[in-house]
């Protein structure tokens, strides 16, 4: 056997000197850490900016938002995803419900479907691919403006999974008309005219104007979302598939087990800014319980729509109570 | 009677859809016309800058790549990268390079490419919020986050080199503070603080259409010629994103101009300006394909001809017909494409302690190399200096600049380059504002100053931050005794005094890699310390 000699070469140093002095130099900084931290210029900014309505700002300036944080890089990921990471697991999540799409077009599961049952997926799934669009916006406005690469680079990543979810909800109405891209412009009407849409755009349309992007942060990750998923694709998907089958939730789960990872972000993000002092959890808490009343309004006749009327009264006290869980745990309830 | 094959149920088999068909399905109808609020309140900043855009539909997609694809090709490229570079760092890859000179190049890479890998994230983080149109939103965004793999890949790649050399270590400080750094990054600031659309034809057209590949080739080459593994796999693996990146880049500017006459003057503006910005910003990888790369790969001055003369000129050729003519000062370029290259490593030899990283005078080798290079100009105006500066280094006096250098408003370099007809005579020029006067390197930075003066009078210049006294670490007290500004400005710029920067020969990167390798740290000239072996 021969011996893998190591050339005795000592490092100078372990890691980024900012990355030290951050952590210490006990352990190597991870690659989360590296990517991650101090990445934003802070000083010396050359110019400003002409698109700017404001007042006075700087190129990257913590106040785009009314949220106070001592140091911006406390609101980090638990997921730890630079780039690699996110991709790569990404990649295999995609890989995985590949085969599920592959399966459901197999055996054209979707296609085959009655057409009234064609048609409760087209009214009432389909049309949410306009909804993740908006949540793109609302991320990409947190990725563009936020403060610190702690927060925006995992919200260029949420940007790019609402473009995901966008895309996988568009190809749901794909199997549903055969590729002809019919559902895509029935579900399009739907979202534009059908009365018990339209709360529903319309407070999409309000986070649009919403300049503060932590509040846009909340209102679109923490409350909207947590009306929209447990109504659409757990509570609807379940009365669904109790009538037609388990076609669609092969296709719809991937949006449950995707929207569970990315809570565990928005919650920490969330906690540790509630943290930071009064003032914060003040305004969040102000921020949950305004946007609350917004969204359980604007889907409440969704609710009705698909799930009859006692039903929806059950569904929307059991996504309350849901939600007064998950805010009391963050400390904004 | 219908026509389409039905299956054995009876069903109509799905319509097979292109991947283009795919993708417009998937992606273009996402958007809506709002209703509940104002347009102009969701996309505020779309008119200001005077660019009229009736048809946001017409926009052609260059990518095509839905989010599906995109994680399965990127996440496998990804797993390929991070294997290499694992592998490059167990094996002590960062030895493997030429010599410890390459070193001195990477420093300027890690320390000013990162950070504007990063401002280009964002400000196409922007432009994916602020665009109105579906397509060219999900462009920019691509794009966006195109930028953040290759600030984050670029740290992970380089990450080794900096445990074991100097100056690499405090990149996020060199990037906001370091006055030669100041250079590119106030090159991406001035993009990100313009509108949307000039960023987009700044940075997509300008810079990634018409110069990037003077940014690839010395470096991915260069790093290939020079045995810097971990950054030609980093290399390869970014050139599938940036073939998208130029595709955008001619695609944005076609949309521009097809959509309103009146646009054909404004772009035409910015391309004259970030054409001439860019190309000022360059000047420093002139410098490093003809004197930092050990082995070299072409000179700027080839390179300036292949990538721009003839390239470049096909494509202003083939934009006539929009009314758009080659940029302005073009013709400057090519009066200094024998002079650029070395009138910075001149510079950056005589700055050389304010400097973050060793340098070093041309080898007789290397010199006979430029004067075949450089048949019009080396010989005459370039080798007798350097001859002098040698013979002063041999006499242990060698030659440097004392004080401060005067900077260009605009571009922010040093105004260390020549007037256009004359190499003999430093070109000097002024305007005045608001009572003010600023100063400029050329005209080409003169005239971009002259149209936005409001802009660019917040330009924060190093040397002026020095003088006012606003360039010293907190605490520091320049009423106190001892008070060194020199020593205090450059640990605020992220540089070690009387390490990072100075001679290489007398550099401790030099020493440590002969003890470490047993290798000179110069393969021109004789080794630095008794480190190196005495062969035959």
């Amino acid at each position: 056997m021969v011996d893998i000699k190591t050339s005795g070469v000592k490092p100078l140093r372990t890691g980024f000197t900012h990355l030290i002095e951050r952590f210490g130099d006990k352990r190597p900084p991870n690659r989360y850490q590296e990517a991650t931290y101090d990445l934003q210029p802070t000083v010396n900014f050359h110019y400003k900016p002409t698109w700017e309505t404001e007042g006075e700002r700087d190129l990257y300036d913590a106040r785009r938002t009314t949220i106070v944080m001592n140091d911006w890089y406390d609101l980090k990921d638990p997921r730890q995803y630079y780039y690699g990471a996110w991709t790569m697991t990404r990649a295999k999540q995609q890989g995985a419900l590949d085969q599920q799409i592959e399966f459901v077009t197999k055996r054209d599961l979707l296609g085959s479907l009655p057409d009234q049952a064609k048609a409760q997926i087209v009214w009432g799934i389909v049309p949410l691919r306009h909804y993740e669009w908006g949540a793109n916006t609302v991320n990409s406005q947190v990725g563009a403006y936020g403060f610190g690469t702690a927060i925006t680079s995992p919200a260029m990543m949420q940007a790019m999974d609402r473009l995901g979810m966008a895309q996988h909800l568009s190809r749901i109405g794909l199997f549903t008309d055969g590729n002809t891209g019919d559902s895509l412009d029935q579900a399009h009407g739907h979202w534009m005219n059908d009365a018990e849409w339209q709360g529903l755009r319309e407070q999409v349309e309000t986070l649009f104007v919403t300049r503060d992007w932590f509040e846009a942060f909340v209102a679109q990750n923490l409350v909207a979302d947590s009306y929209v998923y447990p109504l659409f694709f757990s509570h609807f998907e379940a009365q669904f598939t109790r009538v037609y089958g388990a076609s669609l939730s092969i296709l719809t789960d991937y949006l449950l087990e995707w929207q569970k990872e990315v809570a565990r972000w928005v919650d920490a993000v969330i906690k540790t800014a509630a943290k930071e002092g009064a003032e914060n959890q003040q305004l969040l808490e102000t921020w949950v319980s305004r946007w609350r009343a917004a969204f359980e309004e604007a889907v409440s006749p969704l609710a009705v729509e698909l799930l009859g009327g006692d039903e929806a009264e059950v569904v929307l006290d059991e996504i309350n109570a849901d939600i007064n869980k998950r805010i009391a745990k963050l400390g904004v309830a | 009677m219908s026509a389409v094959m039905k299956d054995k149920a009876g069903r109509q088999p799905p319509k097979k859809l292109s991947l283009k068909q795919n993708y417009e399905m998937l992606t273009r109808g996402l958007g809506w016309e709002p209703s509940y609020q104002k347009k102009e309140d969701i996309y505020s900043k779309l008119t200001y800058e005077g660019i009229h855009i009736h048809d946001w539909s017409a926009w052609e997609d260059p990518f095509r790549l839905t989010m599906d694809a995109y994680w399965k090709y990127q996440g496998e490229k990804e797993r390929k990268l991070y294997a290499i570079i694992d592998a490059f760092q167990q094996n002590n890859g960062q030895f493997n390079v030429t010599d410890a000179r390459y070193v001195q190049a990477m420093k300027i890479f890690l320390n000013a490419i990162v950070g504007l890998e990063y401002a280009s994230h964002r400000g196409f983080n922007m432009l994916s919020r602020e665009f109105e149109g579906v397509g060219p939103r999900v462009a920019a965004q691509m794009q966006a986050i195109d930028e953040l793999r290759h600030a984050t890949t670029q740290i992970h790649a380089l990450s080794h080199y900096q445990k074991y050399f100097e100056g690499m270590s405090d990149f996020p400080q060199q990037f906001d503070r370091t006055w030669y750094i100041s250079i590119p990054k106030s090159f991406f600031e001035d993009a990100q603080t313009a509108g949307p659309f000039e960023f987009i034809t700044a940075i997509s057209f300008a810079f990634e259409y018409v110069l990037t590949n003077l940014v690839f080739m010395p470096w991915m080459s260069g790093a290939a010629y020079n045995g810097d593994m971990s950054t030609v796999s980093f290399g390869f693996s970014a050139q599938s994103d940036e073939a998208r990146h130029m595709t955008l880049g001619i695609e944005v500017i076609k949309f521009l101009l097809e959509q309103d006459e009146r646009n054909v003057p404004i772009v035409q503006k910015w391309i004259d300006k970030w054409f001439w910005r860019g190309y000022r910003m360059l000047a420093v990888l002139a410098a490093m394909m003809d004197y930092m790369l050990p082995k070299r790969v072409m000179s700027w001055k080839e390179a300036w001809e292949i990538y721009f003369e003839e390239n470049g000129g096909a494509l202003f050729a083939d934009l006539e017909r929009y009314g758009i003519r080659m940029p302005k000062y073009y013709e400057q370029t090519i009066h200094e494409k024998g002079h650029m290259s070395h009138q910075l490593w001149s510079t950056f030899y005589q700055l050389r302690k304010a400097g973050g990283f060793g340098v070093w005078l041309p080898s007789e080798e290397e010199m006979d190399w430029m004067s075949e290079k450089y048949p019009d100009t080396f010989d005459k105006y370039y080798r007798p200096r350097y001859e002098y500066w040698r013979e002063l280094e041999a006499k242990g006096e060698p030659f440097e600049f004392e004080g401060l250098p005067q900077l260009c408003q605009t571009c922010q370099w040093p105004c260390l380059f020549t007037e256009p007809e004359d190499p003999t005579q430093l070109c000097f020029r002024h305007s005045k504002y608001k009572g003010e006067r600023y100063n400029f390197c050329s005209d080409g930075c003169k005239d971009i100053f002259d149209d936005e003066p409001e802009k660019f009078v917040h330009a924060v210049l190093p040397v002026h931050q020095i003088l006012k006294g606003e360039y010293f670490r907190e605490g520091a007290d320049p009423r106190a005794e001892g008070f060194d500004p020199m020593f205090e400005a450059l640990s605020y710029m992220g540089i070690k005094p009387g390490v990072d920067g100075g001679l290489f020969s007398e550099h401790v990167d030099a020493k440590k890699w002969e003890e470490w390798t047993g290798r000179p740290a110069n393969i021109h000239e004789g080794p630095v310390s008794d480190a190196v072996r005495k062969t035959g």
